[in-house]
């Protein structure tokens, strides 16, 4: 027998020359010589290292509660503890100069309670600066922060500034021998900066200090900058739909726990309380927010800051460098939208809105798409019940909703050429995403491969399609399941099939021979194996009905 | 028995993350001055003279002048660069001319420097020239001074009490 992993055969090299004209098509989209060095020597390497601890994760937690596929709503899930925690610390809290120390050994004395919400504070604190950024180096490497998703990135900067000032203004709420370190380092830093009339740093020498200071420190990470962080954080997130800040439940569990048993085996504790008449010479610094003061025994408050802005300069330009060119916008037909609002809700980067019908038609909305938020995606396509490929069967398709580079004609007119192509006892036709393993491997005589910006613009009814026009089974290859590149791919396609969101597959389709599955850039061989799988279970079944049909033939 | 392997598998990771989060928030230490340095603050802050003295309007002056206006005394409102120099056994330590702040130079300065220095008993002597209307050096001090391993030695300038006060 034939394996379907076999090379390539001349029937499959026209599928693939299909295929390549479908991306000629998008030739003004190809990657520019800089973009081409930035994928090779910078994203391609952190991201595969990231894609195999993906698979190690995923084997030890599930999809469901990989880490990394939740790194944003862990963070969230860190600040809820780092707030319940930090409400608890600060009942018990002294805000003056001389209580401050005294109230934070109290409560580390307390081991068992105060002691461990006290530890609970500040490593929940630090994983969260960890937990972002991790989540940062996977978007950079994954290449999702330029483009359509400038924005998220660009306003992540000042959030991650935010959190970064919450911790050191915590810090010196202790009033330890760190906290007089952070306090003058950090007067030496604002007053390098023209807002005060007074040098600040002179408020830290020996009865200068007053309880009014201490108040106004607490005030500021208290209220003053928590409330800042959540208006940056809403506007971190602002452009995207469905965003999911609630982490799964197994994995809440898991952090917790293990921050808990952190807390016990190793409870924070303060250095000796603060004197300004001396100077502490060891610190055990809490690197995670405090590494810019080293800086300061080498260079000058100035050049600090010169340093300090330039970095956060280049990560907000980094969307820039360079310029993602994507496709051009979904494009709404309004002849053949009835205003469902099916893309609408399908759409992960809230670029499609629902307004007043401008066509006088006797429906009551139209979809309208915002370019400047639109991903190019395609998942709109594939949520459109005008994308049904068994509509105009004569004529060119049509739908209400599409994707200019590559219509929904076009994909049907590829299907025809692709099922065309097939031979074999088997056939099968593979739709695979742009931005996952690469489907095109798969070519064989009876293995036919088409490959798509997202399997989430694939119709339902194209599968539908391509089982009544002769294909044995439809093997659909999104990204690695739980971290579509476009969100939500592979979640909407899978819940399409099984009925839950609409449009859905027909109930008469038999699922058994629809394959969802999912395979990043270094999944290529389990990609192969299970297309092998697919086919040979395909064969399994189809080679009894055959013989049946023979026997009673032959009688 | 699988189910059993990603329990340990997903302990493992958990402690993995938490000896990450834990290392990073206390280690490496890190050394501001070494345990035989003391430190030495000079912080003042203090407005120079003005460039020039009060004088008397002429009585042309005066008349160029709206009537609401005549104050028959003029004062510049530009003050003095400040120059400090400060001395540990006679070899400069620290030389420097402030600027006065302010658009029109009439603010004062305010100075934060800090200089590692090792512990032992040293000869200090510091001073500073705030006119540019005299000549030398209008403020000068001169101290021995001993300086413990970690000691905070601050010298602040307050001419209500003479000039430098050392802390």
């Amino acid at each position: 027998m034939k394996s379907p992993t076999k090379p390539s055969n001349q029937n499959i090299t026209v599928q693939s020359d299909k295929y390549q004209h479908q991306l000629l098509a998008s030739d003004t989209y190809k990657d520019t010589l800089g973009e081409q060095t930035l994928k090779k020597f910078f994203h391609k390497p952190i991201n595969y290292t990231y894609l195999y601890v993906d698979a190690w994760l995923n084997f030890a937690f599930g999809t469901k509660n990989n880490p990394l596929y939740h790194l944003g709503s862990l963070a969230f899930f860190l600040l809820w503890i780092v707030l319940i925690s930090g409400l608890y610390v600060f009942v018990l809290f002294d805000t003056s100069i001389t209580g401050a120390y005294q109230s934070v050994e109290s409560m580390t004395e307390q081991w068992y309670l105060a002691g461990v919400m006290r530890s609970l504070h500040r490593y929940a604190s630090d994983a969260v600066i960890l937990v972002i950024l991790l989540h940062i180096i996977r978007e950079f490497s994954l290449d999702r922060y330029r483009g359509f998703r400038w924005f998220s990135w660009f306003t992540g900067v000042p959030s991650l500034w935010m959190m970064i000032l919450l911790g050191i203004t915590g810090y010196w709420l202790v009033w330890d021998q760190l906290a007089q370190y952070v306090a003058i380092g950090s007067s030496q830093l604002l007053d390098a900066l023209p807002i005060f009339s007074s040098s600040m740093t002179r408020n830290f020498l020996v009865g200068n200090l007053s309880d009014r200071f201490f108040t106004l420190m607490a005030l500021i990470h208290l209220l003053g900058l928590p409330v800042m962080l959540v208006f940056g954080l809403w506007i971190h997130v602002k452009r995207l739909t469905k965003v999911e800040i609630v982490v799964p439940r197994g994995l809440a569990i898991g952090t917790f726990l293990a921050l808990v048993v952190l807390s016990l085996l190793k409870p924070a504790v303060s250095h000796e309380q603060a004197n300004l008449a001396i100077v502490p010479y060891e610190l055990n610094l809490d690197w995670f927010y405090l590494n810019v003061y080293p800086l300061l025994d080498y260079w000058t408050a100035g050049e600090t800051w010169i340093v300090t802005i330039g970095i956060t300069l280049l990560l907000m330009l980094m969307p820039w460098i360079p310029i993602k060119r994507t496709p051009p916008a979904a494009k709404v037909n309004l002849d053949h939208c009835n205003g469902c609002a099916q893309c609408f809700d399908d759409c992960p980067f809230d670029a499609i809105s629902m307004q007043a019908r401008t066509d006088g038609a006797r429906w009551k909305r139209e979809a309208v798409v915002n370019p400047d938020l639109c991903a190019s995606c395609g998942i709109c396509v594939g949520s459109c019940p005008y994308s049904n490929p068994f509509r105009h069967a004569d004529k060119k398709l049509t739908t209400g909703i599409d994707m200019p580079e590559f219509p929904v004609a076009e994909i049907r007119s590829a299907t025809h050429t692709a099922l065309a192509t097939l031979k074999g006892p088997v056939k099968i036709l593979v739709f695979g995403c742009n931005h996952s393993a690469d489907v095109t491997d798969a070519d064989a005589s009876e293995i036919a491969t088409i490959k798509l910006a997202c399997t989430g613009m694939i119709p339902p009814s194209f599968i539908d399609y391509v089982m009544k026009k002769g294909a044995d089974g439809v093997f659909v290859s999104g990204c690695r399941c739980g971290d579509c590149y476009y969100r939500f791919g592979n979640r909407w396609m899978e819940k399409r099939v099984r009925a839950e969101r609409v449009p859905h597959l027909h109930k008469k389709v038999d699922r058994q021979r629809v394959y969802l599955g999912g395979a990043a850039e270094t999944d290529k061989a389990k990609l192969l194996r299970e297309i092998a799988a697919f086919r040979n279970m395909l064969l399994a079944d189809k080679q009894p009905a055959e013989k049946t049909k023979k026997e009673a033939n032959d009688e | 028995m699988n189910n059993i392997l990603r329990y340990v598998l997903q302990i493992f990771n958990y402690s993995i993350f938490m000896i990450i989060v834990w290392y990073f928030s206390v280690a490496p230490a890190y050394q501001h001055i070494a345990p035989d340095q003391a430190l030495i603050a000079l912080s003042f802050g203090h407005a120079g003279q003005p460039v020039e003295e009060c004088r008397q309007r002429t009585p042309e002056e005066l008349a160029e002048l709206p009537p609401n206006m005549r104050n028959p005394i003029i004062c510049p409102r530009e003050r003095s660069p400040i120059e400090v120099e400060l001395f540990l056994d006679e070899q400069p330590l620290f030389t420097e001319t402030f600027q006065p702040q302010g658009l029109s130079g009439d603010w004062g300065v305010d100075v934060y420097r800090q200089f590692k220095v090792l512990s032992g008993q040293y000869h200090l002597k510091i001073r500073l020239k705030d006119s540019v209307r005299v000549k030398d050096f209008n403020y000068v001090h001169e101290a021995d001074v001993v300086l413990k391993p970690a000691q905070l030695l601050v010298i602040d300038f307050q001419p209500e009490k003479g000039g430098f006060v050392i802390q």
